[in-house]
């Protein structure tokens, strides 16, 4: 990682008035028992366990983190698509968390979601037109001839040929329909725009041509994205801010520089190190950080910090304390970090090693290198 | 002597549409203990290149050799291949749930598996399958060896695959997209396994993958191809710093620089070509910068190209290093036409 001092935030200073506040946000999923008869106190799965979140408007906010980290759950709360278990939303300062549907109706409007399965999200047996007017016909508000005239008008600004009005989804390749879904979503003018994982099903060609159309769209009409991806250097690349969650909790937030070039959290710094880089010079100088296992279950989530039976750095307070969400190590009050023993600039944890008991954290059986020829079977090499 | 050596590898498949032609004449060979990295996007031929010498590609019409340890793989009865499927060449897939069966404990697969080509007791066989767990990392390998796929979560089912891969210590294994559905901290593990099985067992590696950054990190030769050719091939090093290939290029100028600035990305235009009646020219002619009027009416052979030993490129712009540089400078220097409709 460089330690030189960062200079201000690279890119446009883009981010004004805030769009979007989530309060300590919590939503628990109940637990289907295989039990005839329930006993004891039913089990939850905590998918978001007290997110807090503020998105202005203009912004790219990058939400990441490994599956099941609740992030695509938040997303889906957000929209309210989810009734949440507790907390706050506020769009726009109108507080939506408990919106009856004919209030929420209006708004829907101006939040929009894209997905990842352009397949998925199309009917095939309709025709692209109708199925990009649909957000007109539900809210009643273009027919006939106009409603046909702003369909091609939207085909036309995301890149699709607006003679192609009566294709079949079919006709069409995985970028294109992804075209389709980008140009469903624009339909009112949404001021906010939820990604979740919108180019992770296409070709690394493809997906560079929807990263600039979103960031096309973006500066056009000055849309503002919540971008959900696994892949981090998309993610890098779209997002003014990132926030990194794990296990129903966001561990690290910071303004996408800081965080990629001093990043706080063991976590983050584990998931950047992971990220295989096409450019073989610098892999072979690069220390890696392996984390052992898998991410607990969500079920009963880890005591103190959720990263502490997988953390290299962690210690007996990590397993007692759930560490403050705050600037560490003297960081810009945006960046922000939930870890007791945040990482210092330069310092390499690829080598650390827990000092808490080998029953409280994951522990990989292994066998010591070089000893591997006596598992080998009777012709082996 | 090569380990693996395919030499012009024709696949075609029948369908309502047409001939669909998947791959067309593809020609690589690896040597043991090393691993070649076959690149490409979907429809790219890739997969079926690899399942055909596998002879895993029913009804498709083949030509071509793939000849392992001396022997043509083509060619083969079915009671041959099968010892040579599984015994000599190992395979690890995407999505290690449908290569499990749900049915049966995970030790117990492994256990019939050792015991159907060898001959062991089961407690020998058991005692191996613990062990191989405990090699791909698998936590408290001695319990979680009795325990049905659906207990393990999608890290520990593709390391439990490849424990199973390797279980009869074979010569070769061939790897599709083995890390495509995993996250990126699991990816780092699984890559770390199969490094140290390739390590200590000597284990040649086909490691088939869209991802770039995968390449970079494991793959000792590239192979790259894209409408069922091989468009370049060179070593790890070549590949990304002095490629000859524009297919190659438009790959790499794609990502997102890891380190740069965001800039804005240069996609490569249009869509993939169709594998129905391929034209008789270069198949990335119509998305190419560089294309010239020869490109559509004639593929370029497999050629050498560059300053590296076995760098070859199927390109017909200029194979010597410097005028390919000149002309790289005068394309990227335009804009590119971007988010373009073929």
């Amino acid at each position: 990682m460089t330690t030189q001092a960062s200079s201000p935030v690279s890119g446009p200073a883009r981010g004004g008035d805030v769009l979007l506040r989530v309060e300590d946000l919590v939503k628990h999923f109940p637990v289907k028992s295989s039990q005839l008869v329930h006993r004891g106190p039913r089990d939850y799965v905590h998918a978001v366990d007290g997110v807090s979140l503020e998105i202005r408007k203009g912004e790219t906010l990058g939400l990441v983190g490994e599956t099941g980290c609740g992030k695509s759950t938040l997303a889906r709360c957000v929209a309210r698509l989810y009734d949440i278990t507790s907390g706050r939303i506020e769009f726009e300062g109108i507080d939506i968390t408990r919106l009856p549907a004919s209030k929420m109706r209006p708004l829907r409007r101006e939040m929009q979601m894209i997905f990842q399965d352009p397949y998925g999200s199309l009917n095939p047996r309709r025709r692209v037109g109708s199925i990009i007017g649909d957000p007109f016909a539900i809210h009643r508000t273009a027919s006939g001839a106009d409603r046909k005239r702003r369909v091609q008008h939207l085909m036309e600004l995301v890149g699709l040929n607006p003679e192609h009005y009566n294709r079949f989804p079919a006709e069409f390749s995985g970028g294109q329909r992804q075209r389709i879904g980008v140009a469903r979503a624009l339909a009112f003018s949404p001021k906010l725009i939820i990604c979740d994982e919108p180019v992770s099903a296409l070709d690394v060609s493809i997906q560079a041509q929807i990263i600039n159309l979103l960031a096309d769209l973006q500066s056009e009409l000055g849309l503002t994205y919540i971008f959900i991806a696994h892949d981090l250097s998309v993610v890098r690349h779209v997002s003014d801010r990132v926030a990194v969650m794990y296990l129903g909790k966001i561990t690290e937030q910071a303004p996408v520089e800081q965080m990629w070039a001093h990043p706080r959290h063991p976590y983050t710094d584990a998931l950047l190190s992971a990220v295989p880089v096409p450019d073989p010079a610098s892999l072979d100088r690069r220390e890696r950080i392996i984390l052992v296992g898998d991410v607990p279950s969500p079920i009963n989530p880890p005591s103190g910090c959720r990263f502490h039976p997988r953390c290299p750095k962690a210690q007996q307070k990590c397993v007692d304390e759930v560490p403050e969400f705050i600037p560490r190590l003297g960081d810009e009050a945006a960046h922000l970090t939930a870890c007791h023993f945040p990482v210092a600039d330069g310092e390499d944890i690829s080598k650390a090693r827990p000092a808490i008991s080998a029953d409280l954290r994951v522990v990989e059986s292994s066998i010591p290198e070089g000893s591997l020829t006596g598992i080998s079977g009777g012709d082996g090499p | 002597m090569a380990l693996l050596q395919v030499d012009d590898l024709h696949v075609s498949f029948r369908t309502d549409d047409g001939i669909v032609e998947a791959v067309r004449g593809v020609s690589f060979d690896i040597d043991p203990g090393q691993t070649l990295g076959i690149v490409g996007e979907s429809g790219s031929g890739k997969s079926v290149a690899t399942q055909t010498i596998m002879g895993l590609t029913r009804g498709a019409r083949v030509s071509g050799r793939a000849l392992f340890e001396g022997r043509d793989l083509l060619n083969m009865k079915p009671e041959e291949l099968q010892q040579v499927r599984g015994v000599k060449i190992g395979m690890i897939f995407q999505d290690p749930l449908s290569s499990l069966h749900p049915f049966y404990k995970v030790g117990w697969q492994i256990v019939e598996m050792i015991r159907l080509h060898e001959t062991v007791s089961k407690e020998q066989a058991r005692a191996r399958a613990i062990d191989l767990l405990k090699l791909v990392g698998i936590p408290q390998a001695d319990r979680r060896v009795d325990d049905y796929p659906h207990q393990f979560s999608g890290g520990m089912r593709q390391r439990a695959m490849i424990a199973m891969a390797m279980a009869l210590s074979p010569a070769l294994l061939i790897a599709d997209e083995p890390t495509t559905a995993l996250d990126v901290t699991v990816q780092a593990q699984v890559l770390q396994v199969i490094n140290r099985l390739q390590r200590e067992f000597g284990t040649a590696v086909v490691l088939i993958t869209h991802d770039l950054g995968v390449i970079a990190d494991v793959a000792d030769e590239v192979v790259v191809m894209y409408g069922g050719m091989v468009m370049e091939q060179a070593d790890r090093m070549t590949t990304f710093a002095a490629y000859h290939h524009p297919y190659t290029e438009g790959l790499l100028q794609s990502l997102p620089a890891y380190g740069g600035e965001r800039a804005r990305l240069r996609p490569i235009a249009g869509q993939p070509p169709s594998p129905i009646n391929p034209s008789p020219g270069c198949p990335f002619a119509a998305r190419c910068p560089y294309v010239m009027d020869r490109c559509r009416t004639e593929m370029p052979p497999l050629a050498a190209a560059g300053t590296e030993l076995g760098h070859r490129s199927a390109c017909w712009l200029p194979h010597d290093r410097g005028t390919r540089e000149g002309l790289r400078r005068k394309v990227i220097g335009q804009s590119l036409p971007v988010s373009a409709e073929a």
